[in-house]
């Protein structure tokens, strides 16, 4: 098996990176770039711990090849504070105690921005469902859905 | 609401404890920093696989690794038969044949080579290349099809002493408890209830897959790297198991992502140990999500025969359970814990249980929040409820007027301290959730459940920094918080801010002896002993002040964060902080540290009700969680929202057993479901917010009141749901998980 | 293993007429890298077709919709057009999984993977959409149901692929619904799925239904028994209640991890009866 160049950008930074064709963006970010943000819990896009988005598309980035990432944008929990700024989420979460073992919270997180994005302000049930492909086994859900509808509520006054 | 429920029954005053500050690992663990069990490399590190067993039951006549061995980037391969020829006792032995199977496979999924490679694809490849001649044997699944004349046997020789001749030979266990005369007691009975219960096997579902990374070189020395509920439990097997000194491997725990039990015993690690000593590099390993569901955790599947005898006013006469539990294909599934804590929440004259461990062939069980506490709740709380009902009684109140309080003499022997069942059913009583009006096919449920709560093997160290900061090392991965919450401990003994502590997981290189993190015993075991670690360091500091002012050390007493002179004769010496005692510990007689070292007795049993309503769709069986609180006793919340979330946690793992989680094996005996896609973990849409009430009645064997908390949530919501669903859709579901077939099906045979 | 990403339809056919060994299509790839990492496919090269001019595209035609075969699921629902005319289509469309697979999951790889249980294929079905194949020949147009011919089976030739799924012109007074029943509210194989549509006349008689039951059978049923008991009727209670019996009669389900075959035979009826509701309430009962 050849492997193929892929030029990318990742958290708006120029990346560069050989895989094989069936490798996917999940294993190039952790095993190739080091970026073991993203987590597998399952491989099957079933639990949404290894969330990313491709040009602004919430994806699980186990269903996607590394091949496919050339020429588009991909962001990661990685990018998602600006240097040692928490993104709102990110601060709401801690605040809220909205993560118990932390092995779901980047994937969510990842997730609960792109909700925000497209929603400045969703309802709990919208938000519910937005996150139900992120599986989270500690919680119960309760402390995430109020730290997501916080930091929405946060977003929208800051803005 | 959940977030300002706190009702505080305590009068002490804390100044750090009981409150909300932010946990230490916050940021790492939202900025994606925090490593986990796959987030370590090593440098020359092999990719190490596993292959299972595609049959739930055979004789494993050969294994044949050599084409697998000269393939080029395999670098080791092994097979049971690597293991060093080492005695060991029961329960290890077990474990190592789990690891990798010795004579025969015993379920679908069970481990029998493993190979390490220079790459994922080569070590795929070299699996395939491993021929493994099987014998297939008849297999049985259901605990109560393997203790029937003829069942298939799964180990010659049957259980231990406790089992009477002439049973079942996949009987591992008999065990009994109780008091009174169970007949004498149900002829006072106005109405006796006889009724059998089932509950399916659950997964803990913890998202992280099980991972390590072993490093192994010829002067004996290893290390191990790995997600873990307990790296000195994973020290002390594998050392047993490949026979090393316990000294001569370091185990280090990664961030756990989840365990809930399921990771208190190990399944890659020793594999693992073995790959590197073969090979001499690094093997990492990593299990599928496929694997962590086919071949790790879950829990036991039960069948539960119970009797109740009640009087008209209430009163329970007698009440007797027999539990059987599968553990899977070795012995130790919890029916012991099942059999103990069934009858705990109540005060009994006659109560008596008996419980069967059985051996199947299905994963080896590991334990899960509570182990074996839920599936007997589920039976003995769904057949109060079912008499309380019969006899137009209110279920909260048939529970208060039986419930067990300080002096009972419990069912499974001791007599309980304070204890808080009693305050969390009255709280329930009054909680406006309990009078709601409920619409059409909704119904409300209640149910108590119990948990004992441990101790167990515990060191902490702490020390003071020379610029008067302090660090404390312990020896028990954190699940849910718990550094927050040792730190929180030592400033409030210390009288310091948080933010002057901090907490780290040491590995096992650093501390003695730590006991796993289970049994809820960490914010209890651990605690005690970070406090008392901390008082240590108070003398000693007090010391030193004393040594400076030149008075004896009783006449300083510490206070506010500083030595303050104390007594008639202790002069008038302005206090001296921590900070300024320690920026001078070089000169009075080096640095300061205290410890502790404990195995602490006095946990603290915990009791909680939880309240739920569900609706039903009388047409299709969905069962819908419409509102839930849970009213459980902490003792002390150290962290009051880390509290908060083992309560909804627990409560939420107990909805997916109660409605559509379940281990489904087909004719075969191979798994069908193992994915999260068919194993059906509740997701957020399913369900409400979870409401908390946390009581706090102190526990008189922890210097702040702790108990546990961690577990008992999981226990009432199985019977409280199945109540629940009953009152709204007039069917008695008696066995779970009440998915909606079985639910239609029950509604349409009403 | 190769991976191809054409930019163009001709190139796509070029490539797929030469020696690829096995080749696998990848839209969005929810199935297709499911089905590689459980090592259920072993292709030998996957084509990408994400990168083939139009493919991603919705498009007004003869008063219908085209939709390309890379157009996700997500953009189908943000598509207001599509959305207003079918939207029994776009709920199908939008309940395949999560809002992570909805990212990617596309309607013509769901009918191509051709599972049993595929949530937008009863809706495509009932709407009476067109698959435009492109293969070496050119260009075909089918009728959807005629793709699935079986679990995992299509009627696809060598070189074959979907290359856009047709929407027709939604009649005067029409509407369209699906539902699926699954255990959970989310990321569960649909146990049951029904797609109704239908046209009322200006008195709220029905003129015209089609009815289409998933997961209850190898392929989709097309259930005409059920269609015949609304058409004529205001698709009261009465002709609700035959068009349940009609697809609980349709129904040939299977017991499997997801459904006993008494339940699924039960809730085809129970789900038709609801969506048929809903569709009529959408064609302006």
């Amino acid at each position: 098996m050849s492997k193929i160049h892929v030029t990318t950008k990742i958290n708006g930074d120029p990346t560069e990176f050989l895989c094989e064709p069936d490798e996917t963006l999940l294993d190039v970010l952790r095993d190739r770039l080091g970026m073991t943000g993203s987590k597998e819990g399952c491989g099957t896009g079933d639990c949404g711990a290894c969330s990313v988005t491709v040009n602004g598309r919430l994806v699980c980035s186990c269903l996607v090849l590394g091949a496919e990432a050339d020429g588009v944008e991909v962001a990661t929990i990685e990018g998602m504070a600006d240097g040692d700024q928490l993104h709102p989420l990110q601060r709401k979460f801690i605040e809220h105690a909205a993560l118990q073992c932390g092995i779901c919270t980047p994937g969510i997180l990842v997730a609960a921005k792109s909700l925000l994005e497209t929603n400045p302000n969703p309802t709990e049930e919208e938000t519910r469902y937005w996150l139900a492909g992120n599986l989270c086994r500690c919680t119960g859900y309760d402390k995430i859905i109020r730290a997501v509808m916080e930091a929405g509520k946060e977003m929208r006054e800051a803005s | 609401m959940a977030l300002d429920s706190k009702q505080v029954l305590d009068t002490r005053e804390f100044k750090v404890v009981g409150t909300r500050v932010l946990r230490p690992d916050g940021v790492d663990k939202v900025t994606g920093k925090a490593r986990f069990g796959a987030d370590i490399t090593a440098p020359g590190m092999l990719v190490g696989l596993v292959l299972r067993s595609p049959h739930a039951h055979a004789k494993i006549k050969s294994i044949d690794t050599s084409a697998a061995e000269a393939m080029d980037g395999v670098h080791a391969v092994v097979t049971a038969a690597d293991f060093p020829n080492i005695e060991l006792d029961d329960f290890t032995a077990d474990v190592r044949d789990n690891c990798l199977a010795g004579a025969k496979a015993l379920y679908d999924g069970h481990a029998v080579a493993a190979v390490a490679a220079s790459s994922n694809h080569i070590a795929k490849k070299a699996l395939k290349a491993i021929k493994v001649d099987y014998e297939v044997l008849d297999h049985v699944t259901d605990v109560d099809e393997a203790i029937k004349p003829g069942a298939p046997v799964l180990h010659e020789g049957g259980g231990n002493e406790s089992v009477p001749e002439g049973s079942s030979p996949n009987i591992m266990a008999r065990y009994e408890f109780g008091h009174g005369d169970i007949e004498a007691g149900l002829k006072k009975a106005d109405r006796v209830l006889e009724r059998s219960y089932k509950t399916e096997a659950t997964h803990q579902g913890y998202i992280e897959p099980h991972a390590c990374l072993a490093t192994m070189g010829p002067d004996g020395q290893a290390d191990l790297w790995c997600c873990t509920q307990g790296h000195y439990m994973v020290r002390n097997t594998c050392a047993a198991i490949l026979g090393l000194d316990q000294g001569q491997l370091r185990v280090t725990a990664s961030e756990i992502g989840g365990g809930f039990g399921g990771k208190t015993t190990v399944f890659l690690e020793p594999v693992a140990m073995m790959l590197a000593k073969k090979s001499s590099r690094p093997v990492k390993m990593v299990m599928t999500r496929s694997e962590v569901l086919r071949a790790t955790g879950p829990t036991a599947s039960s069948s539960v025969d119970i009797r109740i005898g009640m009087t008209k006013d209430g009163r329970i006469t007698a009440a007797a359970a027999e539990l059987r539990y599968q553990g899977g294909a070795y012995a130790g599934s919890p029916v012991e814990f099942g059999a103990m804590s069934a009858f705990a929440p109540y005060d009994l004259e006659n109560v008596q249980t008996i419980g069967w461990d059985v051996v199947t062939n299905r994963p080896k069980q590991a334990a899960y929040r509570a182990p074996g506490a839920p599936m007997a709740a589920f039976a003995v709380e769904s057949a109060i409820d079912e008499l309380a009902k019969g006899l137009g009684l209110d279920p909260l109140e048939v529970r208060l007027k039986n419930a067990a309080r300080e002096g009972t003499v419990a069912s499974y022997g001791p007599t309980y301290p304070a204890i808080g069942l009693e305050a969390t059913l009255r709280t329930a009583k009054d909680h406006p959730h309990w009078t709601a009006p409920l619409g059409e096919n909704q119904g409300r449920g209640v149910a108590c459940g119990f948990w004992f709560n441990f101790g167990g093997d515990t060191c902490v160290s702490l020390n003071i920094t020379p610029d008067g900061t302090v660090t404390v090392s312990e020896g028990n991965p954190d699940i849910g918080g718990s550094r927050a919450s040792m730190s929180m401990m030592a400033a409030e003994e210390l009288g310091i801010p948080y933010e002057k502590v901090r907490t780290i997981v040491a590995d096992t290189g650093s501390l003695g002896q730590n006991e796993v993190t289970d049994g809820s015993r960490v914010t209890f075991a651990v605690g005690l002993a970070t406090i008392e670690a901390a008082r240590a360091a108070k003398r000693e500091m007090c010391k030193r002040a004393a040594m400076v002012w030149g008075i004896e050390p009783e006449a300083v007493e510490w206070k506010d964060g500083a030595a303050h002179p104390a007594g008639p004769n202790a002069g008038t010496h302005p206090p001296m902080s921590l900070a300024e005692i320690a920026e001078i510990a070089s000169n009075t007689g080096g640095p300061i540290a205290g410890h502790h070292e404990a195995n602490p007795e006095g946990a603290g049993v915990s009791f909680a009700t939880h309240m739920v309503d569900t609706e039903v769709d009388p047409e299709t069986g969905a069962v819908k969680i419409l509102r839930y609180t849970v009213f459980q006793d902490a003792g002390k919340a150290v962290h009051p929202d880390y509290v908060e979330g083992q309560f909804q946690g627990g409560a939420v793992q107990g909805i997916g057993w109660a409605l559509n989680e379940e281990y489904i094996y087909g004719e075969d005996g191979v798994l069908q479901n193992a994915g999260f896609l068919d194993y059906r973990i509740p997701v957020a849409s399913d369900l409400p917010m979870i409401d908390t009430v946390i009581l706090e009645i102190p526990n008189p064997g922890h210097p702040y009141g702790v108990r546990g908390v961690g577990e008992t949530s999981i226990v009432p919501p199985l019977a409280a749901i199945a109540n629940s669903v009953s009152a709204a859709s007039g069917v008695r579901m008696t066995d779970l998980p009440m998915s909606p077939p079985k639910v239609l099906k029950a509604i349409q045979d009403q | 293993m190769r991976y191809l990403a054409p930019a163009t339809l001709e190139d796509a056919t070029q490539m797929l007429g030469s020696d690829l060994g096995e080749c696998r299509i990848l839209a969005g790839g929810t199935d297709l890298l499911v089905r590689m990492r459980s090592g259920f496919a072993e292709p030998d090269s996957i084509l990408d077709i994400k990168r083939i001019d139009g493919m991603r595209d919705i498009t007004r035609e003869d008063g219908g919709w085209r939709i390309g075969a890379a157009v996700s699921c997500a953009e189908m629902g943000e598509h207001a057009g599509l959305s207003a005319d079918w939207p029994g289509v776009v709920e199908a469309a939008g309940l395949i999984g999560s809002t992570q697979i909805q990212g990617r999951c596309t309607v013509a790889g769901n009918l191509c993977n051709a599972s049993p249980a595929a949530d937008s294929v009863p809706a495509l079905v009932a709407a009476r959409a067109m698959a435009r194949i492109a293969g070496p020949d050119g260009t075909r147009d089918v009728a959807v149901e005629h793709v699935p011919t079986g679990p995992g089976q299509t009627s696809l030739g060598k070189g074959e692929f979907v290359a856009s799924i047709f929407l027709p012109a939604r009649p005067e007074n029409a509407g369209d619904a699906y539902l699926r029943f699954i255990p959970r509210t989310e990321m569960d194989i649909a146990v049951v799925g029904c797609g109704v549509s239908l046209t009322l006349d200006g008195d709220g008689t029905c003129t015209d239904a089609h009815v289409a039951l998933g997961a209850v059978g190898p392929t989709v049923i097309i259930v005409e028994a059920g269609a015949k008991a609304l058409v004529g009727t205001q698709v009261d209670d009465a002709a609700l209640d035959a068009l349940a019996a009609a697809c609980s009669a349709a129904a040939t389900p299977i017991a499997d991890k997801r459904g006993t075959v008494e339940f699924r035979t039960h809730v085809s009826g129970v789900l038709a009866k609801r969506a048929a509701k809903i569709a009529a309430s959408r064609a302006g009962a």
